[in-house]
């Protein structure tokens, strides 16, 4: 692509293929940068490559076997997901879901995005150029959670736990105890972070005044999470559509005004801090009780009808829109990706910076890409 | 030339002690990669190698068979030529640079009155290979690699010329073993603690390890201009780096910690002389793995701005100062006084540098990219 340019000479701006296969593009997202010398000029974004029908998969499958390719949508915060899938099943079906199963629930999805947040953490520290530090410090944080899920789920990533109603089966009895430890390590953890990167001063200057967006701007993108919350939108799904009991215990929105690089992942620090402090309070509200409602049929079937349910999952409004034409199966499936929204602004934020930011922007944004194409 | 340990016959002298020492430089190579690995490991909350051979020493060993195994690739499109020779020029003048490098006070390939110039001189030339590597490799993260090195040897040449040229002006010699035994009171690094800084900070620079390692940034280049390389080629500039960082560190121990010499006495055996030289030398080579350990890599025109804005002014005022002390027979504390203000400075105008007010640099790019747009 020839373009014309105001140097002396006539010059050529260069086609750099980052991706599918490059180490920071977070799995297979290609883009396509037009870079005149080290500056970005433009961006062109490939999706797909991790496309396997997931939607449309599901309408083949019962709603139980649904769950499981919930998890494979969203492998980082397979909790997450199965939540707004469940909850869209449950809304359909008008089933009560008990409070212990609740709790549960919602201690497991807040570890979900701890876990979440610190595979950012360590990911993001890469992307900056420490070379495997951040990464081995939090893999070791996110190791402890993912032991927890194993021991509650028998799975370390696709958990296929949450069923429609309930859990699949109650949490082991040593829950709360262990609960307790892991949370004492990613404390741990979230200081470690904070001493290694937050005021390190090659950090701050990679990262401030990097990748802005406006709180405008964000909103026009659709953005939400994190990325959204750090341009200062204070939108939480969990605070304004509380669902599970999140109305019920303390805790905080944390929105950053600067929109830049370094404010989200201030934000997501913050966040790590708001869940540990969630998850310690479900912990003494969790009672002995059942775990799915009494009268549950042996094959779940809906009423016709069509529902969405978001819920707020550790990269922003993870939405599920399911309608059912009656039987045991949906008619449709629509999952809404809050990485595919987020990825909208990567143009805007990177265009006019130099490659190295354009990564740190494209880590920034903490996309998953089997979000993003299903 | 001083009388030889080997033989009277200067050739062969010269030949027996090349051989040794590049025979030595490979071996140590090999160490400072499984060194490297282990300290890594600790620093990342794991052990690093541990099962080839006993602690894992063997694991250099292992890969170097690996490496030897591969194939050794070249892309269709590459220029045949300057792709087979870029490792070449990248492994042989960082080779070259051992001549001069001073172990103990008689075991260098050669003793050259000229020895800094010498060094300074050779070691630059090994960014041609980048460069060349870069270049031929018909590959654009390869090529804005080879550019960036460029870009980044031009720059960190200057403030790692200058600061030498002061320690240098202090001894007031070239020659790194007159250097080293001017130094048997007081190591450099007393007098000369500004000069130190920048010279580390540019050594990092011309090592290209992080923070400075933008060439090869893993994350953004992908390795820059190793990227298509494979197998034993691959292994040259794996070897280089680890020998260049070997060499760096002797050359910072011998300039500014005193080499083979200390305080308590001239009198030392030639092995408690390379036991001084490599302690010295290790205590660096830690540092510098530490500091990859825990620090980001800078952008590129953060890189070029720090060297141009901050390192060469503060060199050159560091000559100034030098010279007006020598000049005038001035007291030596001075110049650790103003060393140490000189590093108060740098500090602070890193410090200003990057803490630029965050809104007006955010709304200069929102600027930017709406002209872009």
């Amino acid at each position: 692509m020839v373009t014309e340019s105001a140097h002396e000479f006539e010059t050529q701006d260069l086609l750099l293929n980052v991706g599918p296969q490059h180490p920071s593009t977070h799995g297979v997202f290609r883009m396509v940068m037009q870079v005149d010398g080290e500056v970005v000029r433009d961006i062109i974004p490939y999706i797909g490559y991790l496309h396997r029908g997931a939607e449309k998969l599901c309408e083949t499958m019962d709603y139980r076997q649904g769950i499981g390719f919930m998890d494979r949508t969203e492998y980082l915060a397979a909790f997450n997901a199965e939540l707004s899938y469940v909850m869209a099943v449950e809304k359909l079906a008008e089933l009560e879901v008990p409070d212990r199963a609740q709790w549960i629930r919602m201690i497991l999805v807040e570890l979900n995005r701890l876990a979440s947040h610190l595979m950012f953490m360590g990911a993001f520290g890469i992307d900056v150029g420490v070379f495997g530090t951040p990464f081995i410090y939090a893999w070791r944080e996110r190791e402890a959670i993912i032991d927890l899920f194993e021991e509650i789920s028998g799975d370390r990533m696709m958990y296929a736990y949450f069923r429609p109603g309930g859990l699949a089966w109650d949490v082991p009895t040593n829950f709360v105890a262990r609960t307790r430890e892991v949370l004492t390590a990613v404390n741990q953890g979230i200081a470690d972070f904070d001493g290694l990167l937050t005021k390190n001063e090659i950090f701050v200057a990679r990262t401030q005044g990097i990748g802005y967006v406006s709180a405008a701007d964000a909103i026009d993108f659709g953005m939400s999470g994190p990325s959204i919350r750090a341009s200062g939108v204070p939108l939480d799904v969990r605070r304004e559509e509380p669902y599970l009991k999140y109305d019920e215990i303390k805790w905080d929105v944390i929105t950053e005004q600067d929109g830049d690089v370094y404010a989200r992942y201030l934000c997501r620090l913050g966040e790590m801090r708001e869940s540990v402090k969630i998850v310690q309070q479900c912990l003494e509200r969790l009672q002995p009780g059942a775990i799915m409602p009494e009268k549950m049929p042996r094959m779940l079937r809906t009423p016709p009808g069509e529902v969405y349910i978001r819920t707020e999952a550790p990269r922003g409004e993870f939405g599920v829109y399911l309608v059912s034409k009656g039987g045991n199966r949906p008619y449709r499936l629509k999952v809404r990706s809050a990485c595919l929204s987020n990825l909208q602004a990567l143009k805007h934020m990177s265009v006019g910076q130099y490659v190295a930011d354009a990564i740190i922007v494209l880590g920034s944004i903490d996309i998953v890409l089997s979000e993003v194409d299903r | 030339m001083p009388e030889g340990l080997f033989g009277l016959n200067p050739w062969l002298d010269g030949l027996i002690r090349l051989l040794l020492i590049v025979g030595l430089m490979t071996v140590v190579a090999m160490g400072l990669i499984y060194i490297e690995r282990k300290v890594l490991g600790r620093f990342h909350a794991r052990v690093g190698p541990q099962r080839t051979g006993p602690f894992g020493l063997l694991q250099s060993v292992a890969d170097a068979l690996k490496l030897i195994g591969k194939e050794d690739l070249r892309p269709r499109n590459a220029d045949p030529w300057t792709f087979e020779f870029g490792p070449y020029l990248v492994f042989i003048p960082i080779f070259m640079g051992f001549v001069v490098q001073p172990f103990m006070a008689d075991f260098n390939v050669r003793v050259l009155d000229l020895g800094i110039l010498y060094f300074v001189a050779v070691s630059s030339v090994s960014i041609v290979g980048w460069v060349m590597a870069g270049w031929g490799s018909d590959n654009r993260y390869a090529m804005i690699g080879g550019m960036r090195a460029a870009a980044q040897a031009i720059s960190y040449e200057l403030p790692f010329v200058l600061s030498l040229l002061a320690v240098s002006m202090l001894s007031g010699t070239l020659n790194i073993n007159e250097i080293v035994l001017a130094q048997w009171q007081v190591p450099n690094i007393v007098w000369q603690p500004l000069a130190f800084v920048i010279f580390f900070i540019a050594a990092l620079a011309e090592l290209n390890r992080p923070p400075f390692d933008i060439p090869v940034g893993e994350s953004e280049v992908v390795g820059g201009p190793f990227v298509e390389y494979s197998g034993i080629r691959w292994s040259m500039f794996f070897l280089g780096e680890y020998a260049s960082l070997f060499i760096m560190s002797i050359l910072i121990s011998a300039v500014f910690l005193g080499g083979y010499v200390w305080p308590f006495g001239q009198e030392l055996g030639i092995g408690f002389q390379l036991l001084l030289t490599v302690i010295k030398a290790s205590l660096l080579i830690f540092l510098i793995i530490w500091v990859r350990a825990s620090v980001p890599r800078l952008r590129i025109d953060q890189l070029m701005g720090y060297a141009w804005k901050i390192l060469v002014p503060l060199a050159l005022v560091q000559i100034l100062v030098n010279g007006f002390v020598l000049v005038y027979d001035l007291p030596m504390p001075i110049l650790t006084v103003v060393g140490l203000g000189g590093i108060a400075l740098l500090s602070w105008l890193t410090e200003r540098a990057i803490r630029k007010p965050r809104a007006a640099r955010a709304s200069a790019i929102a600027l930017q990219s709406e002209a872009a747009s």
